[in-house]
């Protein structure tokens, strides 16, 4: 179960979240929805542990484990994943590499054993073929000149790979097709499971087609204002955020 | 508790330069200092023909007319150069060596070392490496040379440029100093007055090495200098492929390492020259380490000789180096790869000369620079194209990483075309290490020094690739050696 309650942060000195209180129990998918600029993306960092993103008051935990406390390295090795809005390029590292240097880092971690070269291959093969996506794309560097589409399959590639147990989705419809968004979510919904926790950070009502949320939770302004079923969705899409604007009474 | 506190810092340093160690071999030395009757001493120890005193003593009356050059951009205390030993051994029994006469002290400094001295070993950590001709320097002088008489049966000459100065007086004399003349420059004339060992390689026409050729330096005395000097000659049609390794260990004092390398390709020859330089770097406060003053270049004096220079440099306290190609010979080509990894306190000047004089000569040059800590790293580098040269290509890329807020970067490129015809391109870039790629691979678990190797592996890759295989995996673990500590 993610936890997390009256969490305040702040970037580079401005505070962004204030106050926000949530919880995802195990086998849950929750919706984070909100306008521009309400701090769904700095949610999704904060729990990930990104370096200038303060907290300064309330607490995020992870199955009862204290996040805040721990670095970024350790909280994905606690299952924590974040699937980044922006993927980064990673000039002269192939993505079979990076991927395979990750689960070894995360195992080690945990004191597990290192993966085996023939045992990773074979798993590794297996998810891209489950994402359509080409094996030779893997041996190039990772990210490195792939479209939009490509990025984002390559991260739910790595969510595969790594079976976390948070899974936060920070945008990860933006930039993509209706072909692209159908494959992506297929991807999402096969990591679906009782022991697992989804977070959807998303703009648009569509994702939310292809990923069914068990509750929906609209963020206005650093804090949760609302929450309900996936019917609340609907209604944001229609309506829009303004009833929700502190200005709009 | 002095002591105590010393014993622990050094363990502490020790794991971040596993070689520092130093080893108790019971060792002879030259007079401390400078003049005719070292560079006599030195000669006669090595049983040198007449000659060859004659080319020293020459050299030395050259260095004794030259300034030490100060347009590199470092900084470093002045060499007290009569404050050095210039001849340092360990005592042994003179004549060819066999393994088994070889001090089984020296056999496990090299064991340590992870360097195979016996022949049915391969290098450390790699499995299934093919085999390695080894050529150990210890100090002054080289201590054993493996696989010796294998590659005999090719015709292939691999030993202690002092032993073929006494077996193929002729074959060294036509070639010594041919590429960098005596008065080079000042190292290069200090080096010639008083090398006392490093490899002599000839392969014959035609014939391909069967081996990996491989030179092992290690500094051991204190206050002593290395001087080496290596001379490979690839005739006609061959090809060789060479490693050079060095360490030393970890001392509060400065040491000098001045070596002169001489390559010469004829018609048709192909020479690939590879370093892995992790000289002691002196410590986190910028105290010791080596000074690396190394003159190296390749005559391509055949047509289509080719010669290419790859260099990993994560060592030394100052490195000043410029591995570079003459190309003399139509369609000859040279190229040089190179990886600069600066911490601490390290200062790298370093890049390269390619001189074309044939026509269509060709060359390429990839250089990266990664800076960290407060560390100062300058490519310098010239590509000049002869009047009389057409047909030229060069292409050249700088690039240069830094990490964190307190190091420096610099790229001076000169470029001199004297014939219209010539194609130049020049690519660089600068980038600070991105805390967006850092907090990428951390949120996949990668602790922040993992991830910072990982990330300047992927920058240096195409370097890497260059390297043979034994020494890339051994290159890529000393790249994230290199850097630890180097952010947070």
């Amino acid at each position: 179960m993610l936890k997390i309650d009256n969490l305040h942060a702040s970037v580079e000195d401005n505070a962004i979240l204030k106050g926000l209180s949530l919880q995802v129990p195990a086998g849950e998918v929750h919706a984070i929805m909100g306008p521009n600029g309400a701090g769904k993306s700095t949610l999704g960092n904060t729990i990930a542990g990104r370096p200038d993103y303060e907290v300064l008051q309330g607490s995020v935990t992870w199955n009862g484990l204290d996040l805040v406390e721990l670095d970024p390295a350790a909280r994905a090795a606690a299952g924590v994943f974040l699937s980044f809005q922006y993927p980064v390029e990673i000039p002269g590292v192939p993505g079979l590499t990076f991927v395979r240097t990750a689960m070894n880092a995360q195992r080690r971690q945990r004191g597990e054993d290192e993966i085996s070269a023939p045992a990773f291959l074979k798993q590794v093969k297996e998810a891209a073929k489950n994402l359509k996506m080409d094996f030779d794309m893997l041996k190039r560097p990772l990210n490195v000149g792939f479209s939009g589409g490509e990025k984002k399959r390559m991260e739910i590639l790595q969510m595969a790979m790594l079976e976390p147990s948070l899974l936060i989705l920070d945008e990860t419809d933006s930039g993509l097709d209706i072909d692209a968004l159908r494959i992506v979510s297929e991807g999402v919904n096969a990591l679906r499971r009782a022991d697992r926790s989804m977070l959807v950070i998303t703009h648009y009502q569509r994702l939310l087609d292809y990923i069914k949320p068990d509750k929906v939770h609209v963020l206005v302004a650093g804090r949760i204002v609302a929450s309900g079923g996936p019917e609340l969705a609907h209604e944001l899409e229609a309506e829009g955020y303004d009833k929700y604007l502190p200005n709009a009474a | 508790m002095v002591a105590v506190k010393e014993t622990v810092d050094t363990v502490a340093e020790l794991e971040r330069y596993k070689y520092g160690f130093t080893s108790d071999v019971e060792q002879e030395f030259a007079p401390k200092g400078l003049n005719t009757d070292i560079v006599r001493f030195i000669s006669e120890k090595k049983g040198e023909p007449e000659w060859m005193l004659e080319w020293r003593l020459a050299a030395y009356e050259r260095w004794l007319a030259m300034e030490e050059p100060t347009w590199a951009a470092v900084k470093y205390d002045p060499v007290d150069y009569q404050d050095l030993y210039y001849y340092a051994a360990p005592k042994t029994k003179e004549g060819p060596k066999s393994l088994d006469e070889v001090d089984p002290e020296l056999l496990e400094i090299y064991a340590k070392l992870g360097i195979p001295l016996k022949e049915q070993e391969v290098l450390a950590g790699v499995q299934g490496a093919p085999k390695v001709a080894v050529d150990a320097v210890f100090d002054s002088v080289s201590v054993v040379t493996t696989f010796k008489e294998e590659l005999a049966k090719v015709g292939v000459i691999f030993m202690p440029i002092s032993e073929a100065l006494r077996e193929y007086p002729d074959l060294v004399r036509k070639y010594l100093g041919t590429v960098v003349p005596v008065s080079d420059n000042y190292f290069a004339a200090l080096n010639s007055a008083v090398f006392s060992d490093g490899s002599f390689v000839y392969i014959p026409p035609g014939v391909r090495c069967p081996m990996e050729l491989s030179t092992y330096f290690r500094i051991n005395a204190s206050q002593t200098g290395q001087f080496e000097r290596t001379l490979i000659i690839a005739d006609k049609g061959s090809y060789v492929s060479y490693l050079e390794g060095c360490t030393a260990p970890m001392r509060d004092e400065n040491q000098l390492h001045a070596a002169v390398v001489e390559i010469v390709a004829l018609d048709d020859a192909e020479v690939k020259y590879s370093t892995v330089q992790n000289w002691y770097p002196g410590d986190a406060e910028g105290k010791g380490g080596i000074y690396n003053f190394v003159t190296k270049r390749a005559d391509c004096r055949g047509d289509r000789s080719k010669v290419s220079w790859t260099q990993v440099e994560t060592g030394s306290a100052v490195t000043w180096k410029y591995p570079s190609c003459i190309l003399k010979g139509e369609e000859s080509s040279g190229e040089f790869y190179s990886i600069a990894i600066t911490n601490g306190h390290q200062q790298a000047d370093t890049g390269t000369k390619m001189i074309h004089l044939g026509k269509n000569s060709k060359s390429r040059i990839i250089a990266k620079a990664v800076s960290a800590g407060k560390s100062d790293s300058t490519y310098r580098g010239l590509v000049s194209v002869h009047p009389k040269a057409t047909g030229v290509r060069n292409f050249t890329q700088c690039d240069s990483l830094l990490i964190g807020k307190e190091c420096g970067s610099h790229t001076i490129p000169y470029i001199e075309a004297k014939n219209g015809s010539a194609q130049m391109e020049h690519e660089a870039t600068t980038t600070r290490l991105s805390e967006d790629q850092l907090f990428y691979a951390q949120q996949r678990g990668l602790s922040e020094e993992e991830a910072v190797a990982l990330l300047v592996n992927g920058f240096v890759r195409d370097v890497l690739q260059e390297l043979p295989m034994e020494f890339a995996v051994e290159a890529q673990k000393l790249v994230a050696i290199s850097l630890e500590g180097s952010v947070g």
